[in-house]
């Protein structure tokens, strides 16, 4: 019978640091599943991160997210970067499986030995990462990887959550889908530091390439940066322009070095994270049958309660807040 | 050693081709049988090496690498597989073979450290449960 044993966290973390596979590929494990032994190791190696720059790729599905994924992890590579990569896909609504595919696309990638790409499942997670993504990106980050890059779920209109997540966030639309009051609609487009149109063989990107350059000149409005978004097309299957993509995504990157930006954006992601961790605590000991829960859930169905006095209660602030 | 007491890990089961079998058909209908039951699978894609197939596996570090075979050139396969696993360290990996694998050949799959060997007629459930088991009784890593 195989058994190797439960190794404590804390064990792995120089492994980790060392950038051994296997216990980055282990760490990454115990940040999704969430364990409370993993805390102290998770938080060693954060404090070690913070050195990579963050490359979000996002667009809707079928765009060619993983094929462009593929084809810049070999580029960089062959250029000597240690790329990482988490790839999100969706977890199933009704059973919480996944089929992960990200991996079909890639398939010289696993080749290269410099590069490490993992697989995540969104575990019911909307917005278009996963839960323990950010904690992935910590740990790649503090193992030597750079740049990382973070693939969403194929997105729809909505899940910009990538846009508190990377530095350098490009969208891909590929072509012939809609017509340009698409591109004039709030969302996912507003988002990019770089748009790309994808599939740049085809005859109809051209007219994309239109819409998305009408769309930026009519101003940015929540633009959150001195950076105006170009539109780039690429061609991920020829690699036509992949090599202005990178020289647009590292022009990105110093820019945002040399504005002070870079700076604005991590204090910003730091807050979206100590956010996210507080609600995801408030949940996980407040559950549905927890004792305090219970009885604060019943206060406020009989109307003794109502549900701010009840948080209230919940979190301890009660008597503070009120003397 | 000191397990978590609540584990919230989903099962993860890399799903692979070996070899020149271009047929995935059946490969994809288990990728979709475990997810069902609650399983993440990563699929590879076609014609992987062994060497692929487990680098891919650690960086997944996932509990099972189920593989499908039509080619008849398991025994090879299944043994370099082996192989590398012992090499790369990773044997706490489970390894699950199916497709079309004649029963003579079952003890050469087990001497390569194949665990579970799923005949062409199981059923979803059988699948299912063979890898629920043989996960549940090596515990948590």
């Amino acid at each position: 019978m195989k058994r190797a044993g439960y190794r404590p966290s804390l064990e792995l973390v120089p492994e980790v640091l060392a950038g051994s596979r296997a216990a980055i590929a282990r760490m990454i494990s115990r940040a999704e599943g969430g364990y409370a032994e993993a805390a102290e190791a998770l938080a060693a190696i954060y404090k070690s991160a913070g050195k990579a720059h963050i490359i979000g790729i996002t667009g809707v599905p079928g765009a060619g997210k993983s094929t462009l994924v593929a084809a810049l992890i070999k580029s960089l590579s062959l250029e000597g970067h240690k790329v990482g990569v988490v790839a999100v896909d969706p977890s199933s609504p009704f059973s919480g499986g996944a089929i992960l595919g990200d991996r079909i696309r890639m398939n010289e990638v696993a080749q290269a030995s410099q590069a490490f790409v993992r697989s995540m499942a969104t575990r019911g997670h909307l917005g278009g990462l996963a839960p323990a993504t950010l904690q992935a990106v910590d740990i790649l980050d503090a193992a030597g990887y750079s740049p990382i890059i973070i693939e969403s779920v194929g997105v729809g209109q909505d899940e910009v959550e990538i846009v508190k997540a990377a530095h350098t966030v490009v969208v891909l639309s590929p072509p012939g889908l809609g017509d340009d009051i698409q591109a004039i609609k709030a969302g996912i487009l507003e988002i990019a530091d770089i748009h790309v149109v994808s599939k740049a063989d085809k005859p109809e990107a051209a007219a994309t390439v239109a819409a998305l350059k009408g769309m930026l000149k009519l101003g940015g409005s929540a633009a959150r940066s001195t950076w105006s978004p170009p539109v780039l097309t690429v061609s991920a299957l020829s690699g036509q322009h992949l090599d202005s993509l990178k020289a647009t995504i590292r022009q990105h990157w110093s820019h945002l070095k040399s504005t002070g930006e870079l700076a604005v954006r991590q204090r910003d992601f730091c807050r979206t994270r100590i956010f996210n961790m507080a609600r995801h605590l408030f949940q996980e000991q407040f559950h549905e049958g927890a004792e305090d829960f219970e009885r604060q859930l019943e206060a406020v169905v009989s109307r003794e309660s109502d549900p701010l006095t009840a948080a209230n209660v919940l979190l301890g602030w009660n008597e503070e807040r009120h003397s | 050693m000191t397990e978590p007491a609540q584990s919230t890990n989903n099962i993860r089961v890399l799903v692979a081709k070996l070899g020149l079998d271009g047929h995935d058909r059946g490969a994809k209908v288990v990728a979709r049988i475990l997810r069902d039951a609650g399983m993440e699978v990563i699929y590879t894609g076609l014609y992987k090496t062994p060497l692929q197939v487990v680098s891919a596996a650690i960086e997944e570090d996932v509990d099972v690498i189920g593989v499908s075979l039509l080619s008849g050139a398991h025994v090879p396969l299944f043994k370099e597989l082996g192989k590398c696993l012992r090499e790369q360290g990773a044997e706490h990996i489970f390894v699950v073979a199916g497709g079309v694998i004649p029963e003579e050949d079952y003890q050469a799959l087990r001497d390569s450290g194949v665990d579970a060997i799923i005949p062409q007629e199981a059923r979803a459930e059988l699948i299912v449960t063979a890898i629920t088991e043989l996960v549940k009784a090596r515990g948590r890593i």
